[in-house]
């Protein structure tokens, strides 16, 4: 396990920028630069590196994609959502459409956002590549098929070339796939969703969204502690404010940033990486999130540092 | 966690201290479910002065209190808070939740005037 590359982080819905956002990023690098005038393009990139990421970038507006690189030649992407495209461009366009591929895509759940993207995919569309669905669902395939009917869409699922199959994961026991141990681990959601852990050469990567964490039961808790146990990563949904997932979000299957650090320094691993952003949050709202967090890992701290990170379209994490 | 309770006028003022961790959430829940059931007081105040930390779970019990309180259209408010308590209450965002007060005289003035007088005269 080499790294992990996020193509989609937004939860629910994808989202884009408005004119009016994208305006309001350059009058505030303008007010920024007080006057300062730039000779040389490398001046303005070290400009731009020094400025807050919610005014020069923004964390994206793609829902769940997210890609492990593994160190093998075969591909591995966590959930289908609207980010997958971009993931199948960039595929395609670092091998060329004649080179064949596989393709192992493990799906959380079946609700839109995780599966919206596979429709896009343009690689399942060519003969010669491998694509494998792996997830905890029995209508996996049903779910992936309807979305691609009428009057939904206009192409439907047959029309993919690529070679299709299906693998049904049991939660509690070890998979082997592209050479991970896998396993997998049901969560707290509407109609189920599954968390996933990979295991590769002294690394571990966990991808755990769309769970909602009850709290009222010690042992619930103990045991996605257990899941997470000394993971280098753990990707988590951290779409509410615990004050909100535990009112009048209850219930709507989604966690907070406070359960996920404390689950995390009871789990002892390295990397905290909120995920599933809600849509009605701006880059700004999400900035200042983040910054909260890192201060409440910082006050509860009581062995290692646990490093807080929130993901955006395009980032990387390098193990 | 210790925890004690006394009355002013018909305010019900609680008092936890130590550490309210996963551990002593379970206690805590059950030390102040008899206050949440007492439909003579219009309120309740948690003098946190005392309290060290509370965790997510500890929270919880503070929210299940604040929908029982409000269900019966009591009202539910926190005072003292030290400061890495109060910080836990912003980034949790349950400085929204319950009425969050500097003194628990202004949280008993706030929730009551026969309260804060019953304070004032010890
Ligand atoms: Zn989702
Ligand atoms: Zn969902």
């Amino acid at each position: 396990m080499r790294r992990i590359r996020f193509w989609g982080t937004r939860g629910s819905l994808p989202v884009a920028l408005t004119a009016r956002d994208v305006r309001r990023k350059i009058a505030a690098a303008l007010r920024d630069a007080a006057g300062r005038s730039f000779v040389t393009d490398g001046e303005i990139d070290e400009y731009i590196d020094g400025l807050a990421f919610d005014v020069a970038g923004t964390y994206g507006g793609h829902t769940s994609c997210v890609e492990l690189e593994t160190g093998d030649a075969e591909y591995v992407v966590c959930d289908l959502g609207s980010g997958l495209r971009p993931f199948g461009q960039a595929a395609i366009a670092r091998h060329g459409p004649a080179a064949p591929q596989t393709y192992h895509l493990f799906v959380s759940h079946l609700h839109w956002d995780h599966i919206m993207g596979l429709p896009f995919f343009t690689p399942a569309y060519i003969p010669g590549n491998r694509v494998i669905f792996y997830g905890g669902h029995a209508e996996l395939e049903h779910a992936l098929r309807r979305q691609m009917e009428p009057p939904s869409f206009p192409v439907p699922f047959s029309t993919f070339n690529a070679a299709i199959e299906f693998v049904h994961l049991e939660p509690g026991r070890v998979h082997d796939v592209a050479g991970m141990r896998v396993t997998l681990k049901r969560q707290h959601h509407t109609g189920d969703s599954y968390g996933y852990r990979f295991e590769k050469n002294g690394h571990t990567v966990v991808y755990t969204t769309d769970s909602e964490h009850k709290l009222a039961d010690p042992e619930e808790s103990a045991g996605f502690a257990e899941f997470f146990r000394e993971a280098d990563v753990v990707i988590f949904d951290a779409m509410y404010s615990l004050a909100e997932a535990t009112s009048v979000k209850a219930d709507w299957g989604h966690s907070s940033n406070i359960v996920g650090v404390e689950l995390c320094q009871l789990a002892r691993a390295r990397q905290f990486c909120m995920f599933h952003h809600e849509p009605a949050l701006d880059d700004t709202a999400i900035s200042k999130v983040l910054a909260e967090t890192r201060r409440f890992e910082e006050i509860t701290r009581t062995g290692a540092a646990l490093q807080v990170t929130t993901a955006y379209d395009g980032m990387e994490i390098r193990l | 966690m210790q925890f004690a309770s006394r009355h002013y006028g018909n305010v019900i003022v609680a008092v936890p201290s130590g550490r309210i961790d996963h551990a002593a959430a379970a206690p805590f829940e059950l030390a102040l479910a008899p206050l949440l059931g007492n439909s003579d007081a219009s309120g309740l105040v948690l003098d946190f002065g005392s309290v060290d930390y509370i965790s997510s779970v500890g929270l919880r019990v503070l929210m299940i209190a604040a929908k029982q309180l409000r269900a019966r259209k009591a009202r539910i408010a926190v005072t003292t808070l030290q400061p890495v308590v109060a910080e836990i209450f912003k980034i949790s965002r349950f400085d929204a939740v319950v009425e969050v007060f500097p003194s628990l005289r202004g949280a008993l003035g706030a929730l009551s005037p026969e309260a804060r007088d019953a304070y004032d005269a010890g």
